[in-house]
């Protein structure tokens, strides 16, 4: 008989493995999936996963690759904080909606004004404005003990209702013909998160993501918060004898999640999205969640994770143009991958074991 | 009534790394209470959870009434007439009794005829108890009567009896040893764990002694006297801690009518508690599981706080203070609960070092760790109070409880506390390490620190206090002298029976 055992110490080498193991086994189900819709299942795969990096058109996808990946980084980074001390923010979609709303409101309330500190101010009110909408389940949490996930997820919808809301009406471009959505930001020149080096797809969200990384890095192995955030998650009880306050560290998460999220909006709003518009989010905020545990909630595990979440999003669009297949079968994908890691993520701390039925 | 009840032959149970039980052979006979003594880790505990069904031999033998016996599980003994009350009770606080008698039973009669049921046989063996009353209500002594009760209903031939005293009040255990030699009297045979020698010698016919995993010796307690039997146990004789005279000085710790609520449901909540901790001493805080230790440990760390003026430490009002703040001015703890209170489990001991050393051993400048001293740090406690690990990289749950309980101790011992606050820090440690520990707490009240130490173990509060004072329903007894005081001023400290009716036997 097949027995789970519990290991004495958790495995070091499954906790690599397991995300490795994670993506082979998505690949396969994912085949299953694309055959089943009627598609050569080796032509998808090499389409999502290959086409992006080394076909023809490579240098174009190449750059999407850091466009696509920034975000999810930055939000997964904050989100990876509060997972670590079992604060549960689902909600990252609607912080990152609403930081786009906050910083891009700021670029258009200074419209057309030349200056070199439109977009500082703007990224101190994307940070803000994700800040504070994460704040209202931090505070609720705190206050009247709330669940965090309940609020932060519904919170998305809200925050989705207020994205329609400001591109047919507050924000709606006045010289828009009546189109729905805001000014192009990307033609005014002081608000633009322009590339900066032409051609890279580098801008400042890549840089933020990449110093994000970094932070969390030292926060999380080299500073008493970080070591106070671990503690929580993995021992509430001995988190308060050490002298953790539980409610300001579900301020300090949230907060900080909310204000990543706000932030990853507010570059995308700036840049590559440009203005903003009904269907301004893609669910960055949603697939951060996976590139969060795919990458081990470690800031470089996450960083990779990134890249291979981006790349899904690049491959899945070609699989989308060139396939004919439905954007769902890509979210589906995606699905699979959280799926197959939290389920593999056992081997982690338990191992099998065969043992003999022992004779009543 | 001396036939032979249940026959073991060379039972054997080996775990990974250990054998727990080796080649062990003992009759227990119809109408004797059996004393199964040996230290922790001795292996009592497997040995009856074999007889119980739980766990499967891997050699070896049992007969009961002569014909084989060897249970598939509990449910099996207990039909063939084996019941068992364990060290930590199963029953559902929300639940009245009568209802968590009949969540274990095979097939309980309807509940009208059970509640008299356990009203007869709770009379009968003088064990009186209402069965409509909810379980989150009773003392530990009456939820014991619970278990028992459930057992007798089952009318067991054999019934096994781990560590029962470790939750009763002296004067509670002379009720429970009246019960146990009434259901003796009538041909029932009791096979009775323990490390308490002198309970040993007052109740049981027979013992027979475990040391790691193998039986050493059987003898008749009643002729055997208390060290005799320690030094079976142990395999040596025990060194006794000494402490080098010395005179108590200045209070540093005072509590002022400290009341704080118990954050949880069946909690506790303490109750009017003033005390004086003076430098130099030991004060020794004994009572019966359940009656607000939790609690009082939280209080004086910061876990809890306590109102403004109830709790001065040095002078200085700490009552809004957290754990931080209280270990900066030389307040250290160590609760009960090793893993997942003291030490987070999954962390390495020097992560866990970390934990309440950050702030004295300067494991900290300008928020950020310095763990190359947090490594030596816990490194150095390790040597010096033997903690037996590959090293200071080692998660803390891979250690055995008792060399765990070494770090916990070890880690706060070092950190040179003006004040200690410990609870049952020998709790399932093995008798070496207990002395060890014991001999620590000493050794820094003999270098003038205040120590508070909160056990319910009588014996080792006799031995280690200056004062003594018991809690008892979250209210603190008078504190005494603790040379000189009877075990019967002490059962009377800690609740006396609880208002619990003596057995009319």
């Amino acid at each position: 008989m097949l027995k789970l055992e519990k290991r004495p110490q958790p495995s070091q080498l499954w906790i690599y493995l397991t995300p490795l193991i994670a993506v082979l086994a998505t690949m396969a189900a994912g085949s299953v999936l694309f055959a089943f819709l009627g598609k050569d299942p080796v032509v998808a795969i090499r389409t999502i996963f290959w086409d992006p990096l080394f076909s023809e058109f490579a240098f174009y996808y190449r750059p999407q690759l850091l466009v696509k990946g920034a975000p999810l980084v930055l939000i997964a980074i904050g989100l990876s904080l509060g997972f670590r001390a079992g604060i549960w923010n689902i909600g990252a979609e609607g912080q990152y909606i609403i930081g786009a709303l906050t910083g891009a409101g700021v670029g258009l309330a200074f419209y057309p004004l030349d200056a070199w500190f439109v977009f500082p101010l703007m990224v101190i009110a994307g940070a803000l404005g994700g800040w504070a909408w994460a704040m209202i389940p931090a505070l609720l949490k705190v206050r009247f003990g709330t669940n965090e996930i309940l609020v932060s997820l519904m919170l998305v919808y809200v925050a989705e209702q207020l994205l329609a809301s400001m591109s047919l009406g507050l924000m709606k471009n006045p010289e828009g013909r009546g189109f729905p959505g805001s000014r192009n930001l990307q033609h005014y020149e002081s608000a633009h998160n322009a590339e900066l080096i032409t051609g890279t797809g580098m801008h400042w969200g890549v840089v933020a993501a990449f110093i994000a990384v970094i932070t969390a890095y030292v926060l999380l192995n080299r500073h008493i918060l970080g070591y106070h955030i671990r503690l929580t998650g993995q021992a509430p009880r001995a988190a308060r004898f050490a002298g953790v306050v539980p409610a300001r560290l579900v301020l300090f998460c949230l907060g900080t999640a909310g204000a990543l999220a706000g932030l990853a909006g507010m570059f995308e709003v700036a840049g590559p999205a440009g203005q903003v518009s009904i269907d301004f989010n893609v669910g960055y905020g949603f697939t951060a969640i996976i590139v969060a545990f795919l990458g081990r909630l470690h800031p470089v595990g996450i960083l990779l994770a990134g890249a291979l979440l981006a790349l899904t999003y690049i491959g899945g669009e070609i699989a989308q143009s060139q396939l004919g297949l439905p954007a769902a079968a890509i979210q589906l994908f995606q699905g699979m991958l959280l799926f197959f890691l939290l389920a593999i993520d056992v081997m982690t701390n338990y191992r099998l074991a065969w043992q003999r039925r022992e004779v009543a | 009534m001396t036939g032979t009840l249940l026959s073991i032959d060379g039972l054997t149970k080996a775990y990974p790394g250990v054998i727990a039980n080796d080649d062990v052979s003992f009759d227990i006979r119809e109408g004797e209470v059996h004393a199964l003594l040996g230290e922790n880790g001795a292996g009592k505990s497997t040995l009856v959870k074999m007889i119980y069904g739980l766990v499967k031999p891997d050699e070896g033998h049992m007969r009961l009434n002569g014909s084989p016996y060897a249970p598939a599980a509990p449910h099996a003994a207990r039909a063939s007439g084996v019941a068992m009350v364990f060290q930590h009770f199963s029953l559902f606080e929300a639940l009245d009794v009568a209802e968590n008698i009949a969540l274990g039973m095979e097939s309980p009669p309807p509940m009208r005829d059970l509640a008299k049921r356990i009203r007869e046989v709770s009379e009968l063996y003088g064990l009186p108890l209402d069965p409509t009353r909810t379980v989150g209500e009773l003392s530990a002594g009456e939820r014991q009567r619970v278990e028992i009760i459930r057992c007798l209903l089952q009318e067991p031939r054999l019934l096994i009896m781990d560590e029962p005293t470790s939750v009763l009040t002296p004067q509670e255990v002379e009720i429970l040893f009246e019960t146990l030699r009434k259901l003796r009297d009538e041909g029932v045979a009791i096979l009775y764990i323990s490390h308490k020698l002198e309970e040993i010698r007052a109740l049981c016919d027979h013992a027979t002694i475990l040391r790691l995993g193998k039986k050493v010796a059987t003898c008749t307690p009643s002729e055997t006297t208390a060290r005799e039997l320690a030094e079976m146990m142990v395999g040596s004789t025990l060194q006794s801690p000494e402490s080098a005279p010395h005179a108590a000085g200045d209070v540093v710790l005072e509590l002022d009518r400290l009341s704080v609520a118990s954050p949880s449901q069946f909690g506790t909540s303490l109750r009017d508690l003033s005390l004086e901790l003076r430098m130099g001493e030991v004060l020794g805080i004994g009572g019966v599981a359940g009656n607000g230790q939790d609690e009082l440990l939280a209080a004086l760390s910061g876990e809890i706080r306590s109102a403004k003026g109830a709790l001065r430490l040095k002078g200085r009002d700490i009552g809004p203070l957290g754990p931080i703040a209280r270990r900066r001015m030389g307040l250290l703890s160590a609760p009960e609960e090793r893993l997942g209170h003291a030490a987070a489990p999954d962390m390495s001991l020097t992560e866990n070092a970390m934990l309440t050393g950050a702030q004295r051993e300067g494991l900290v400048r300008h928020g950020l760790l310095q763990w190359g001293k947090a490594r030596s740090f816990a490194e150095a406690i390790i040597e010096r109070f033997d903690v037996r690990t590959p090293g200071a990289g080692t998660v803390a749950r891979a250690l055995s409880g008792g060399n765990l309980q070494k770090f916990v101790i070890g880690r706060e011992v070092m950190q040179r506390p003006e004040v200690l606050i410990v609870n049952q820090p020998t709790w399932g440690v093995d008798a070496s390490a207990a002395a060890a520990i014991r001999q620590a707490l000493l050794d820094l009240a003999s270098q003038g620190a205040a120590v508070l130490v909160i056990s319910q173990d009588l014996d080792e509060l006799m031995e280690i206090s200056d004062r003594f004072g018991a809690l008892n329903e979250g209210r603190l007894s008078e504190i005494r002298p603790a040379r000189g005081l009877s075990v019967e001023e002490v059962g009377l400290m800690m609740g006396g029976a609880h208002g619990m009716e003596v057995a009319h036997v």
